[in-house]
């Protein structure tokens, strides 16, 4: 089998980048492969709306938002192949199974990782305690609930303040469940401050900062959790104890980018992201395999996603034509004070497009404080920001003629008042 | 049914399994009374996976005997029952100068007990084979017939070839009472009673009770909780082979291995507790599980943990094996304090027990019986042209359901229709692999639930993760209110 462009996964980033790629140049042949039965990934469970305000400048549900996606493939002539998993993916070839071709490989010029992430189980977050039904990380609850249409339990507990645990206090309660509080080990919430306002607050669900689940009872459903406060190093605090009677667990305590794929075919990793390094055309550190989407940078924003896969895909498009150059001047995207990570690492100046836009994650929060932008230690952005969480992805923009003359550097910087 | 048998066997984990298949070579009638929904539901699913080499037990015992010939029996009952097993060898490592006596010791202990090959490696020796092994080792106890294995095809591969040669199971039935009348033995359960001529009680943790209904001279269990942290398959070759550090008083301590499947297994912890049936992980445990694994293996990355459980081990006072025919009790046999080496002893004391009571009772060896039985087909074992034929034929195995460990819908359909078949998400667990990865099955449990409810007959929300009230779903979402 052969196709110029495949693109792992058929969720918000693989459909955005099939997309882009099939206008930036039509006479591609690309070709998608999802492993679930319907392309839209995790969008499909999303039944709340708040998807696409800065795409199409309107509230969609998520499936909404993908059927905007999915509607413009067969016009583009866009293939796609459904219950289809890759197995193993290499700079011009990519083998997957599905239960029509067997075993296959298809011969491509250029690879889009779009694969998505997973939710952090509870094995890997040390959890003691008995192991009974009931415990589930969130958004396996969220299928449960929106795709099934079972309800997991009626009496909820919530580890982790990441979005789907936001999301799924809401939606729990309002399918009649008492959501009796969400605990976060961190001082402060992962998730974004609207999903704190709507789907806690709304509901007068408590949120508990500095607190966790410290055991886990009940033989075979659970029956009860125990909880405490933390100190400064996350540990909990002796005496503080309170047993909540539930039925429930749920745990949003993170997302790991779905990098095994990538790691096997030799992708460089950022060990801050746990997502591939990339340059400004979300090129991998192997020339023609590109990334985007969650398995690229967990993301808060589906809009975002789209946007980056856009770029990814119109990149792909242009390298399988050759138009994309690697030659030219190189800049270096450094870390300054208060940032984690930013994407991209590093930008080709011959890359660019109109503009440059870097996304990066603050590792604390920060109040009253600026954002800062260094070309070679001068100063060229320096924008007053109330609050910078961790919880919310921030980001500059730079037009490609303030870099004209280009710096050997950007440092992006927090710094305080 | 006819609730008469010739024998009884309470407990269908690897000792009650291993007997049941030893005695189904006999022209007898036998059933399995199990109390949990499946078999390999107590002490044989949560343990370290390891086939032991046998330098540990005190030479004479029935400890050392059974785990010497359970280690030798090991090869061909894996090709016969399809287990994965392999043989990739211990190491002891001494740390400390101080103790280098008690290599030798071990060493002497294992000539004695006639462990082949063994040998003791220098610390350089060591180093070369391991090369993340701590830099104070001194020196380790090299033995090549220490190996791996699945203790949940073992389980299940030994009760479905049991099951294929007439011997009967019951679930979901545990014994309430055991007595005598009539010369025969009268077992009941909270829905049965059944009448036999011999009982083997191999009940695990509460072998002391069942014990202790019928025979005045008393046993008694300690539940030995073990907690452990198994790491992701990402750590395919850290170490390579089981690495064990000094043996006390509490057993055999926290040991760094891969996993027959490659994951990388740390612990177990050895903390005696007054509850047999439930096994909490605790925060204690698991620091002292990454205290004693980073103590022999340099830099081990315990980030990397996918889950952590932990088992009971069935520890009798007298710290042996009790294999024999209870003190004035004709005909109720004891497989009593099976802990380590219980795994690797499992055929063995299937075969001793076996004589035992076949001796007793006057069994006659059957004309034919079949002691093959393979495992569920997997598609990405088979060669690229079987696979393909494979995938034409039944498509369902061209559909992965679980992402993290490549399986696929044909081997959970294949699961749940066998004998003696899974009827709960751990039940596919444990006979497929379906969530044992690093996802630990957060995208691939409610697609499992579909088939199950598909396979079974019954609706979603009667699935349980493993039998009784373990219910993953409470109802439809918009049933109530």
């Amino acid at each position: 089998m052969k196709a110029d462009i495949v693109i792992i996964g058929g969720g918000p980033a693989g459909l955005a980048a099939a997309v882009a790629a099939a206008k930036e140049d039509c006479s591609l042949d690309i070709l998608i492969l999802e492993r679930d039965s319907e392309l839209g990934g995790i969008l499909n469970q999303c039944i709340h709306n708040g998807f696409g305000l800065h795409t199409f400048n309107e509230e969609l549900t998520g499936p909404e938002y993908a059927a905007r996606f999915e509607a413009q493939l067969d016009g583009l002539g866009i293939r796609y192949m459904l219950d289809t998993m890759v197995l193993d993916v290499a700079s011009s070839s990519v083998t997957a199974v599905n239960s029509t071709e067997g075993v296959f490989t298809v011969d491509c010029s250029a690879v889009v990782l779009c694969m998505g992430c997973r939710e952090r189980p509870r094995g890997a977050l040390n959890i003691p305690g008995l192991r009974p039904a009931g415990v589930f990380t969130a958004g396996t609850a969220q299928r449960l609930v929106n795709i099934e249409g079972y309800m997991p339990g009626k009496e909820v507990v919530i580890l982790g303040s990441g979005d789907i645990g936001l999301i799924m206090a809401r939606r729990m309660t309002l399918e009649g469940a008492k959501v009796k509080a969400v605990c976060e080990l961190m001082p402060y919430s992962g998730g974004l401050k609207r999903n704190i306002v709507q789907c806690l607050d709304d509901f007068d669900i408590p949120l508990l900062l500095s607190h966790t689940v410290v055991d886990i009872k009940g033989k075979e459903r659970l029956t009860s959790v125990v909880i405490a406060e933390v100190d400064e190093r996350s540990k909990p605090i002796s005496g503080t104890e309170q047993e909540i009677a539930c039925d429930t667990l749920l745990l949003s305590c993170g997302l790991i980018p779905e990098n095994e794929l990538s790691r096997s075919c030799g992708v460089k990793i950022n060990p801050a992201t746990n997502g591939p390094v990339v340059n400004e055309s979300f090129e991998t550190s192997i020339p023609g395999v590109f990334a985007c989407g969650n398995v690229l940078h967990v993301h808060d924003l589906v809009d975002y996603v789209s946007e980056e896969s856009g770029r990814a895909g119109r990149s792909a498009a242009r390298y399988v034509k050759a138009k994309a150059s690697s030659e030219g001047p190189v800049i270096a995207i450094r870390n300054g004070n208060g940032v984690r990570y930013t994407v991209p690492s590093f930008v080709r100046v011959n890359g660019l497009e109109d503009d440059l836009v870097i996304r990066f994650r603050a590792g604390n929060v920060y109040r009253d404080s600026y954002i800062n932008v260094l070309m070679d230690g001068e100063t060229k952005l320096h924008r007053r920001k109330p609050v910078i969480t961790p919880g919310e992805m921030e980001q500059v923009i730079l037009k490609k003629e303030d870099l004209a003359s280009p710096p050997s550097e950007i440092l992006i910087e927090i710094t305080e008042i | 049914m006819d609730n008469s048998f010739d024998v009884i066997i309470i407990g269908a984990g690897v000792i009650g399994c291993a007997v049941a298949r030893e005695l189904s070579r006999y022209d007898c009638s036998c059933l399995v009374l199990e109390k949990d929904e499946d078999v390999c539901c107590g002490t044989s699913k949560a343990n370290s996976g390891i086939v032991h080499a046998g330098y540990d037990a005190k030479p004479g015992t029935l400890k050392a005997k059974m785990n010497i010939r359970g280690n030798e029996m090991m090869t061909s009952l894996c090709e016969e029952l399809d287990i994965p097993f392999k043989r990739i060898g211990s190491l002891v490592v001494c740390t400390d100068e101080a103790n280098r006596d008690g290599i030798d010791d071990l060493y002497a202990r294992g000539i004695t007990n006639e462990v082949p090959d063994m040998k003791i490696l220098s610390a350089d020796e060591v180093r070369e084979i391991e090369p993340n092994i701590s830099d104070d080792v001194v020196c380790a106890l090299y033995a090549p017939t220490a190996g791996v294995i699945c203790p949940f095809r073992l389980n299940i591969a030994l009760a479905e070839c049991a099951e294929q040669n007439g011997v009967e199971f019951k679930f979901d039935s545990a014994v309430a009472d055991i007595r005598r009348s009539g010369g025969k033995w009268i077992v009941v359960t909270a829905e049965d009673t059944y009448e036999c001529s011999a009982v083997i009680n191999a009940a695990g943790c509460h072998s002391d009770e069942l014990h202790n209904l019928v025979s005045d001279r008393k046993l008694h269990i300690t539940a030995r909780r073990g907690d452990y942290m198994l790491l992701d398959r990402s750590l395919d070759g850290f170490v390579n082979h089981i690495i064990f550090p000094q043996p006390t008083a509490m057993g055999k301590g926290i040991l760094v291995t891969p996993t027959v499947h490659g994951n990388t297994i740390v612990g177990p912890t050895a903390i005696d507790t007054g509850n047999k049936d439930e096994a909490p992980v605790t925060a204690e445990g698991l620091a002292k599980v990454s205290e004693g694994a980073t103590r022999n293996v340099k830099g081990l990355p315990l980030k990397q943990v996918i889950t952590g459980f932990s088992g009971l081990r069935a520890h009798e006072d007298g710290g042996e094996f009790i294999l024999n025919e209870a003190d004035g009790c004709d005909g109720f046999f004891d497989c009593v304090g099976i802990e380590s080496p219980g795994l690797t002893a499992c055929p063995a004391i299937g075969e001793y027990m076996a004589n035992m009571v076949s001796g007793k009772l006057g069994l006659k060896l059957k004309e034919t019986w079949n002691g093959i039985c393979k495992d569920v087909v997997k598609p990405f074992e088979l060669s690229a042209e079987e696979r393909a034929e494979l995938i034409k034929e039944q498509p369902e195995y061209g559909r992965i359901i679980c992402r993290c460990e490549t399986i696929t819908e044909g081997e959970i359909i294949d699961s749940i229709r066998r004998p003696l078949g899974a009827r709960s998400l751990d039940g596919v667990k444990r006979r497929t692999r379906v969530g044992m990865g690093r996802c630990q099955g957060g995208f691939c449990s409610p697609r499992v639930m579909d088939i199950l409810s598909r396979e079974l007959g019954v609706p979603l929300d009667s699935i349980t993760k493993n039998g009784g009230d373990s219910k993953i779903l409470i109802g439809r979402t918009k049933d109530e209110g």
